[in-house]
């Protein structure tokens, strides 16, 4: 191990390398720029190519073709580059090609605010491309998750074939933290996609067996000749717009995350044992909660934090059993009120839910969430 | 060999008929981009297409390579990644002029400037056929189309000289009434090595012809014929000549530009990871 003063965007970068990532194609943009500069000089040190590209399209389009190619590859934006990628990011959904995104978010609309904390685009990342389709979100609260989480990130993309999006924010991002990187990164355990051990001639592009969702994919060039495409396709890859060929489609996009939420989903319990109320929060804004859960703890109220590591799919068996043993959550996030609507769907009346939702381009103190809690228990 | 044993051996089975309308001449690019590959002995492995959306990107789909019929204007950003993955790959990428020149002309010109191993195929019908009809970057000015119901006010785009000003090291035209040049120049194109373009002129009678009452098939295919000029007699015309030809919309045909001086983009990054590794 070897101690290192990095910040949140470098430690993506060495996430990534660490992970096997291969190929970058990005744009650059603020505040997650730092992560195309350190790749550009990271990537080609390990046999890695980085392109930059003509604007935030090429970019993930790139990358998706470098994944069909057979490498891992990922690419890094912010806000408004992120509305850009949806078009492609949802190729990738429906072609079930394996690649990561990073958006580190700043205030939106539009160019808003490129070096405040924000956490506006929640929902984006959910329901972002059009059509019904299903990624995986994951959002780190600290410099070294930021290197853990985008191993996780990669691994989790190559496994379940599925655009996968790190969701960070100007705090995580830009912030500087110690951490320990591991001296060979060898050690770390990483995932490779499936590939085919059939023969060529029996390869289904899309044919999956019993219950593994998850069909092998081959490489460009490996002889095994297939076809990408964004229609609704069959089994064989080729398009086939039937009702039944469409519902066997999405639904198995659906399930192939569905069926295995024990091991995509990841949280942090702080102190929620014995909790009467509860904050829910996550990536940046989680950062604050841990002093008001200790500050509200000395004044004798019994205060957790639930924070969600996997944002998509949404922890709900784990929020739904916290809404029963506590008498209420407190949902903090940067925004004027997002992940809350889930919180709400979910916790379904079993107990009450406020929101902090802070969108003023800066983070909250911890006595002002401790505050916030208060003034809905009337202290 | 025959265009019987060219479809066994290059088109998947039961991918076929294709959806392109009677007398379009979408069919002969395919096969020509087919009789290229034949004629340069490439493995059907070695070979990637790549296409966006519109009707001639459906070509993809017949070809038994490897394929990917992906989004509106975006072929060339994924087939540039899939080159840079595996460099070995030569990569052709079918396109329609307003996926080419529209939708995905940012992509285009960046693509010429980096100079990267790719193949553009244009299959120019000087309109949006999949749609219905509507004007294209490549729609001559003057034409009608439905959304120019009043005639079209846009001058269209000379997409080689585009290309040619942006970077890519060989350009090329040819016609769907040229079969056998068409063929010798993709041939070409595949073979050169670094960005080409072919503008393959072709005919929309569905969506373009009948608008603009130029007759069937047939006549948009004779149109080409006295239209298009093979390059060496282009070039043997005096100035006074070639600019009636211009005037009278003739344009050239044939291998109009060729550099291959320019390093290609897969080859300059292998030299830069070698640098990076500490090399020279």
């Amino acid at each position: 191990m070897s101690i290192k003063l990095l910040q949140g965007n470098q430690a993506v970068v060495e996430g990534a390398i660490a992970a096997g990532v291969k190929f970058y194609g990005g744009y650059p943009i603020t505040p997650s720029t730092e992560i195309a500069e350190q790749l550009a000089a990271r990537l080609p040190q390990v046999g890695g190519k980085f392109m930059q590209t003509e604007d935030e399209l090429a970019g993930i389009g790139a990358v998706i073709g470098a994944s069909m190619g057979g490498k891992k590859a990922m690419t890094a934006t912010s806000g408004p580059g992120f509305s850009l990628k949806q078009e492609l990011l949802g190729l990738a959904c429906t072609a079930e090609i394996p690649i990561v995104v990073v958006d580190v978010q700043r205030v939106g609309p539009a160019t808003g605010q490129p070096t405040s904390p924000a956490q506006g685009e929640v929902m984006m990342t959910r329901w972002g491309t059009h059509g019904d389709h299903w990624v995986i979100v994951v959002s780190p609260v600290s410099v070294p998750e930021c290197f853990w989480l985008t191993i996780r990130a990669v691994n989790l993309a190559e496994k379940y074939r599925v655009p996968v999006i790190i969701l960070m924010d100007e705090v995580v991002g830009h912030m500087r933290e110690k951490i320990e990187l591991p001296d060979d990164y060898s050690t770390i355990e990483t995932v490779d996609r499936k590939r085919p051990d059939c023969a060529p001639e029996d390869y289904l592009a899309y044919g999956t067996k019993g219950d593994d969702l998850v069909p092998p994919m081959a490489d460009f060039g490996s002889g095994y000749r297939w076809h990408v495409t964004g229609l609704i396709h069959d089994e064989t890859g080729f398009p086939k717009g039937t009702p039944d060929a469409t519902l066997q489609s999405l639904n198995r996009l659906h399930d192939k995350i569905y069926k295995n939420l024990d091991d995509i989903v990841t949280f942090e319990n702080y102190k929620t044992d014995d909790a009467d109320y509860v904050i829910v929060s996550f990536g940046g804004a989680a950062r604050t909660a841990y002093d008001t859960v200790d500050m509200a703890r000395k004044e004798g109220l019994k205060v957790g934090l639930f924070r969600a590591i996997t944002l998509w799919p949404f922890p709900e068996k784990q929020v739904q059993e916290l809404a029963s043993r506590v008498q209420g959550i407190l949902v903090h996030e940067l925004n004027y009120g997002q992940y809350v609507l889930e919180v709400e769907r979910v916790v379904a009346g079993k107990c009450p839910v406020w929101l902090y939702g802070k969108y003023d381009n800066s983070s909250a103190a911890p006595k002002q969430l401790l505050d916030e809690l208060k003034k809905h228990l009337g202290r | 060999m025959g265009m019987e044993q060219l479809l066994e051996k290059y088109f998947r089975p039961g991918r076929l008929p294709h959806i392109w309308c009677p007398g379009c001449g979408h069919g002969i690019i395919t096969g020509a981009i087919v009789k290229a590959v034949d004629k340069l002995g490439l493995s059907k492995d070695e070979v990637a297409v790549i296409s966006g959306i519109g009707c001639s990107s459906r070509a993809s789909g017949y070809l038994d390579f490897n394929t990917a019929n992906t989004l509106h204007g975006r072929a060339l950003p994924i087939a540039s990644g899939l080159k840079m993955a595996n460099p070995k790959l030569k990569v052709i990428v079918p396109s329609g002029d307003g996926d080419a020149a529209a939708i995905g002309g940012n992509h285009l010109i960046h693509a010429a400037r980096r100079n990267i191993d790719l193949t553009l195929i244009v299959y120019n019908n000087s309109i949006y056929g999949m749609t219905g009809g509507q004007y294209s970057p490549l729609t001559p000015k003057g034409s009608k189309a439905t959304t120019a119901p009043y005639l079209t006010i846009e001058p269209a785009f000379n997409l080689l000289d585009l290309a040619k000003a942006a970077g890519a090291t060989f350009v090329a035209r040819s016609t769907t009434f040229h079969v056998q040049n068409m063929v010798d120049v993709i041939a070409k194109a595949i073979e050169h090595k670094g960005f080409s373009i072919v503008e393959c002129v072709t005919g929309c009678p569905t969506n373009f012809g009948r608008q603009n009452k130029i007759g069937s098939a047939p006549k948009m295919i004779e149109w080409q014929r006295d239209h298009g000029v093979m390059i060496g007699a282009w070039n043997r015309m005096d100035d006074e000549t070639r600019a009636k030809a211009l005037a009278d919309g003739k344009f050239p045909i044939g291998v109009l530009y060729e550099n291959n001086d320019v390093q290609e983009y897969t080859e300059a990054y292998d030299e830069l990871i070698k640098r990076a590794q500490g090399g020279k």
